[in-house]
């Protein structure tokens, strides 16, 4: 039985290990940026746009190959990026239970619903995605963060799009995971720790 | 088996209430032949060969939108990250041909009587469309995963695996002939499909993953 949370010893566990990532095609857009990832942890990346913050958080995420450096997942890693993330023509609960299913932790109706209602989707659960709200899209896509929790968020703008109440809600998220012996690597513009509960790093990458 | 089940009926779902965009193939199909036996009128002889071609244009055309509607939508990455992702991509292609393909084997028999082909080989057709199509469907799949970062480019995609699918069309023919000759042709369509439903899913793994870098 793999033991989640802390280590043996009471001491944050390493759930991601990155070493050496870098990013070149016709340009150098970032080098050799290394890290460790423990529970607990709120890494976050900056950087102007077009530095590549999309690009590494893709690269951790194993979408892109990250050759010459060593990425090692210790722990179950679930990515939000800019897109969706859901059909247009598929309801939100429909949505998040094809997601969990697809990773492997397939979840019930109930389960994606009261996911979804934390993230202020009332009626909306049921209405098709297209239909939706740019901020309400994104309120969706959350819903399989929060059904089938993994324990590594890997999140791209999460504060785009939503109005202040989203924002907070997000924040609050992420602290919540965070004291759930989760982590964080977010890719942001505003700060999205709380002074209560500060980023561990920063990760700047020049432009 | 649940990533498998998951997509496969994630696609089902999106074909039902998207019909209209589903039905385009097989609708392409119908009147392909319809105009056909119009235009041809006593196509006896060639009436195997237009179901075929049909088929295989149709497939294309349904090709088109398998993966470009996920790039565009986001879900694409869900199922690259997906445990495993060979099942998920299995389940797509089961749903695309029971989508696209299924029905054209239902309506070949009907084709075969608008084409004033003999109806006495339907059974034949049926059976090489039942082995051939879903070879085509594989092809026509890895076809789109390459080309998806590319735009909506459905004549490059057409061009890309039309070729591939002549020792589709070729022993489809043959077997649709029925008889004792049909034989080979026959278990030469299974062998293709064998290898076809082996192969595609790693060729389309890896093709959207190098599509991923674009």
């Amino acid at each position: 039985m793999k033991e989640r949370g802390t280590g043996p010893h009471g001491r944050p566990k390493e759930l991601l290990t990155a070493q050496g990532l870098g990013w070149q095609r016709e340009e150098r857009l970032f080098a050799d940026v290394s890290f460790n990832l423990h529970t607990g942890d709120l890494i976050e990346i900056r950087g102007p746009n077009g530095s590549g913050k999309s690009t590494l958080l893709r690269m951790l995420a194993g979408l892109l190959p990250s050759p010459g450096a060593a990425l090692r997942h210790h722990a179950p890693v679930a990515y939000l990026g800019h897109k969706p993330g859901g059909a247009a023509n598929m309801t939100p609960v429909e949505n998040v239970r094809w997601a969990t299913r697809l990773q492997g932790h397939p979840t019930t109706a109930a389960q994606a619903e009261a996911a979804l209602k934390r993230l202020g989707l009332g009626a909306e659960r049921f209405r098709l995605c297209g239909t939706l709200s740019a901020g309400q899209q994104r309120r969706a896509a959350w819903g399989r963060l929060l059904a089938a929790p993994q324990s590594v968020w890997l999140l791209d703008e999460p504060l785009a799009a939503l109005d202040a109440a989203g924002e907070d809600l997000v924040r609050a998220l992420i602290a919540e995971h965070r004291r759930a012996d989760g982590a964080v690597v977010c890719a942001t513009h505003s700060p999205v720790a709380t002074p209560s509960a500060p980023a561990t790093a920063s990760i700047m990458l020049p432009m | 088996m649940s990533a498998f089940l998951a997509e496969l009926r994630r696609e089902c779902l999106l074909a039902s209430r998207g019909s209209a965009l589903a039905l385009g193939p097989v609708v392409f199909f119908a009147l392909g032949a319809t105009l056909f036996g119009l235009a041809a009128g006593n196509a006896d002889g060639y009436a195997h060969g237009v179901v075929w071609v049909l088929a295989l244009f149709a497939n294309a055309l349904a090709a088109e939108a398998l993966f470009a509607r996920d790039h565009d939508d986001g879900t694409l990455e869900l199922l690259l990250l997906a445990h495993p992702q060979l099942a998920a991509i299995l389940g797509k292609l089961l749903a695309h041909w029971l989508v696209s393909a299924l029905p054209l084997l239902l309506l070949s028999p009907i084709a075969l009587f608008v084409l004033q082909g003999s109806l006495s080989d339907a059974g034949a057709l049926l059976l090489a469309l039942a082995l051939g199509t879903p070879t085509l469907a594989c092809l026509s799949a890895i076809g789109a995963a390459l080309t998806v970062g590319t735009g909506r480019h459905g004549l490059l995609l057409a061009l890309l695996t039309l070729p591939l699918a002549i020792p589709v069309l070729a022993f489809g023919i043959a077997a649709s002939a029925g008889g004792s000759e049909s034989t080979f042709a026959l278990l030469m369509l299974a062998a293709l499909l064998t290898a076809s439903l082996t192969a595609a899913p790693f060729a389309i793994a890896k093709a959207l993953a190098v599509g991923q870098e674009y």
